[in-house]
């Protein structure tokens, strides 16, 4: 049944696997970016009540939404490497890091951006908002980890170990806004069933998300061959590869 | 799979579940201290769970709904009073500031302040709750829901300074 997957588990093949997704991604992430913002910007009739500010939806929603399914991805990638100890996906999991905390950043500053005018205030220690900055705290901590070490399978465990412990976080940030009263609202899209919004407004929402995805993806298997090479420097097949672009 | 590996597995399967288990016995013994507000019911009957009930003189947060035809302002200056209601129960806010461009009759609103009465709360701070429903102008407008920011006048902003 895995018997497919066992060739990925070699560097190299993985190496050049990442590398042919790479130009399919990133041109995918142009064209359908730029369509979606454009669309969402210009295009989008105005919310009746917040005006044009919900604009930012088309950039909060789609990071917030990634830097929980980021961090998912990360976990699974620390209990694979942990429980059967493949070097490969910890440095999945090493590359997958920076790009969540970035993704959880910008879902912090945009929705404080939204929040000020249409709220009334930049912050509020609600539920909702409490359980994504830790979100920030974990991947923070779980990228110093990575590099705590001069060991990489030593930091590659601890970090992996605190990313599995974090995921506990996921469902609270999911759910908080339906377990407790919070200011922030609940699920327009993320949810089972129909959005709570116009379809004028859904379709560029769903276009600019998918592009976020090729971005993220994009993103990742760049840091991912970044990481393989920097794992595996002394093995023969990187150093032709190096002294192979070097002539180029 | 083998014997080690399964072990591992175990190990990391158990540790997940007793975290598990921790945070969501520890949520549960917090989760009135997660809650954000009050709600005008809460306020009057205490939570539905625990029957905490907040004094007179505590500080707290009351969310509910702004009952239309409620809203008095103050034509010369920034005060402001109206009634939050949910489940039947009303509460009075009274206010001394710039209400959120969302703040309107029948809008979610959350209102920080002191509780001075058993119903009345004075504000230092009104926070507009947003709900999860986006509707585009046009459409807001066929439906009748059309929705305008509070308005001042200079002379009422210059007295805030």
């Amino acid at each position: 049944m895995w018997k497919w997957l066992h060739p990925y588990a070699n560097p190299e093949v993985s190496y050049h696997f990442a590398g042919r997704l790479i130009p399919w991604f990133s041109k995918l992430t142009f064209i359908l970016l730029f369509i979606g913002i454009v669309w969402a910007l210009l295009f989008v009739p105005a919310d009746y009540q917040q005006g044009n500010s919900f604009r930012i939806f088309y950039l909060h929603v789609p990071a917030a939404i990634l830097s929980m399914s980021i961090y998912v991805a990360m976990a699974i990638a620390a209990l694979s490497s942990l429980v059967w100890q493949i070097k490969l996906a910890d440095a999945s999991a090493a590359a997958m890091a920076p790009v969540g905390a970035v993704f959880t950043a910008i879902a912090l500053i945009t929705g404080a951006a939204w929040g000020r005018p249409t709220w009334g205030t930049w912050w509020i220690w609600d539920a909702r908002l409490t359980s994504e900055l830790i979100l920030l705290f974990l991947y923070l901590g779980v990228i110093a980890l990575h590099n705590a070490f001069e060991d990489k399978t030593l930091s590659g465990k601890a970090a992996g170990i605190l990313a599995l412990v974090g995921v506990v976080n996921i469902p609270i940030i999911k759910y908080s806004v339906e377990w407790w009263n919070t200011l922030h609202q609940g699920s327009t899209v993320s949810k089972l069933g129909a959005p709570s919004m116009a379809s004028s407004m859904y379709w560029p929402f769903l276009v600019c998300f998918i592009g976020f995805i090729c971005f993220v993806t994009w993103i990742i298997c760049l840091r991912f061959r970044n990481e393989i090479l920097a794992r595996n420097a002394m093995r023969a097949w990187v150093r032709d590869l190096v002294n192979n672009t070097e002539v180029k | 799979m083998n014997p080690r590996r399964k072990k591992r597995l175990t190990i990391v399967l158990s540790l997940l579940i007793g975290i598990g288990i921790i945070s969501g016995l520890v949520l549960y013994a917090l989760s009135q201290n997660i809650d954000l507000f009050y709600t005008p019911h809460e306020v009057v009957h205490g939570k539905d769970d625990t029957g905490i009930k907040p004094k007179v003189g505590q500080r707290i947060r009351v969310g509910g709904l702004v009952v239309v035809g409620s809203v008095k302002r103050d034509a010369d200056n920034l005060k402001v009073q109206f009634d939050l209601t949910n489940k039947g129960e009303v509460i009075t806010i009274k206010y001394d500031g710039i209400l959120p461009d969302l703040f309107r009759e029948g809008q979610g609103i959350i209102a920080n302040g002191t509780l001075t009465q058993a119903r009345v709360l004075e504000a230092s701070e009104v926070l507009a709750k947003h709900d999860e429903n986006y509707i585009p102008k046009e459409i807001a407008d066929s439906l009748g829901e059309g929705h305008e920011a509070p308005k001042y006048t200079k002379e009422q902003l210059k007295e805030k300074g």
